[in-house]
């Protein structure tokens, strides 16, 4: 298949002027495997998932004539007895996120290496910090339900806060634990070898979906915890 | 080499985009540690944002790399969602007007203090 690609794409051009090449006359459209590009798709049907819930999370705060809980205090942490920190959780979230997206994108380039050893070690890697975040969000949830938020309700402000934390941080978190699975068995593949042949393009499409995850979470990041 | 090889580039440049996306982090953290309030807020967080998105997109997800025919299949669709956000924005400001048209609304509310309870710190506010 990538024989063909590469044959095709000898004679087309780049830029502008290769998109309408690309669109014309009966031929292939898309030069990538037809798993990268399935899971593009995939990726931007899920975009429309998560603005769903976003602009659905904008709609309700705008709309409620009640104050909104203040994100830094709510999820504020004190550790060994001293002053809260405002949103340190949160942030230690987002960098083991970031840490587990460079370690991805090391495994991909280590896979089209052919070093397919570093590349299954690099995706466990991955797989182990995905894992803690969810532990982490665990926590997290287990904390604030501890404290009586609740889809309909919460001690300090506008009830939506509940629902909208819960169904946007969840199905986050839904994502995470289905990559952190994905991973896994990937890797595992990688490991015995199952790709020699065919070629490891799948260790990029894996990769695809999980900066796919980290990339959802910095609009999360910006728009329920810091706004 | 390049794309029929799959997308093959320089280890170098993800670690320097690992690295610039630890640091746009931060900052986005200060953001909310130093109280940033007002325009300046929401200006910083959505800047540190759309760069953080845009290099996640860019050179991890190769989408830079990549011929446009597929660039445009990615990034063309989700421009509609920007018209979703425009319409619920009106409808948000109408429900809102709404209520406190209909069921009134304090202006001068403000949600109450967060108590932290767990661990020995039992009841400690702040």
């Amino acid at each position: 298949m990538s024989d063909i690609a590469a044959s095709n794409l000898a004679e087309t051009k780049s830029g502008l002027a290769g998109l309408v090449d690309d669109w014309s006359t009966d031929k292939q459209t898309y030069h990538v495997p037809w798993g990268k590009a399935m899971m593009w798709v995939f990726l931007v049907s899920d975009t429309f998932i998560f603005t769903c819930f976003l602009v659905g999370y904008m709609t309700v705060r705008m709309s409620t004539a009640e104050p909104w809980p203040v994100p830094a205090e709510v999820f504020a942490l004190s550790f060994f007895g001293g002053d809260p920190i405002p949103l340190i959780l949160i942030a230690i979230m987002t960098f083991i996120l970031i840490t587990s997206s460079g370690t991805m994108a090391l495994a991909v380039n280590y896979g089209y290496r052919k070093d397919k050893r570093m590349a299954a070690i690099l995706m466990m890697v991955t797989a182990a910090f995905g894992a803690s975040f969810v532990g982490m969000q665990a926590f997290e949830w287990t904390k604030l339900i501890t404290e009586g938020v609740r889809p309909w309700g919460n001690p300090w402000g506008a009830p939506q806060f509940g629902s909208v934390f819960f169904m946007v941080t969840g199905f986050h978190g839904l994502h995470v634990t289905a990559g952190v699975i994905y991973l896994s068995i990937v890797a595992r593949k990688v490991a015995k070898g199952h790709y020699d042949k065919k070629g490891f393009e799948i260790v990029e499409i894996t990769g695809l979906y999980w900066h796919f995850v980290d990339l959802v979470w910095v609009f999360i990041f910006a728009f329920f915890y810091l706004w | 080499m390049s794309a029929e090889a799959g997308q093959q580039h320089p280890l170098g440049i993800y670690l320097k985009i690992w690295v610039l996306l630890f640091v746009l982090s931060t900052l986005s953290y200060l953001v909310d540690y130093f109280n940033f309030q007002g325009l300046l807020r929401w200006t910083l967080i959505i800047i540190f944002m759309l760069l953080k998105a845009g290099f996640i997109i860019a050179i991890f997800m190769h989408v830079m790399w990549e011929r446009m025919a597929l660039i445009l299949t990615i990034l063309g669709p989700p421009v509609v969602l920007l018209f979703l956000i425009g319409f619920m924005v009106v409808e948000g400001g109408y429900t809102f007007g709404a209520r406190v048209e209909h069921f009134g609304a304090d202006p001068n509310a403000q949600p109450l203090p967060v108590t932290h309870i767990g661990g020995e710190h039992e009841g400690v506010s702040h």
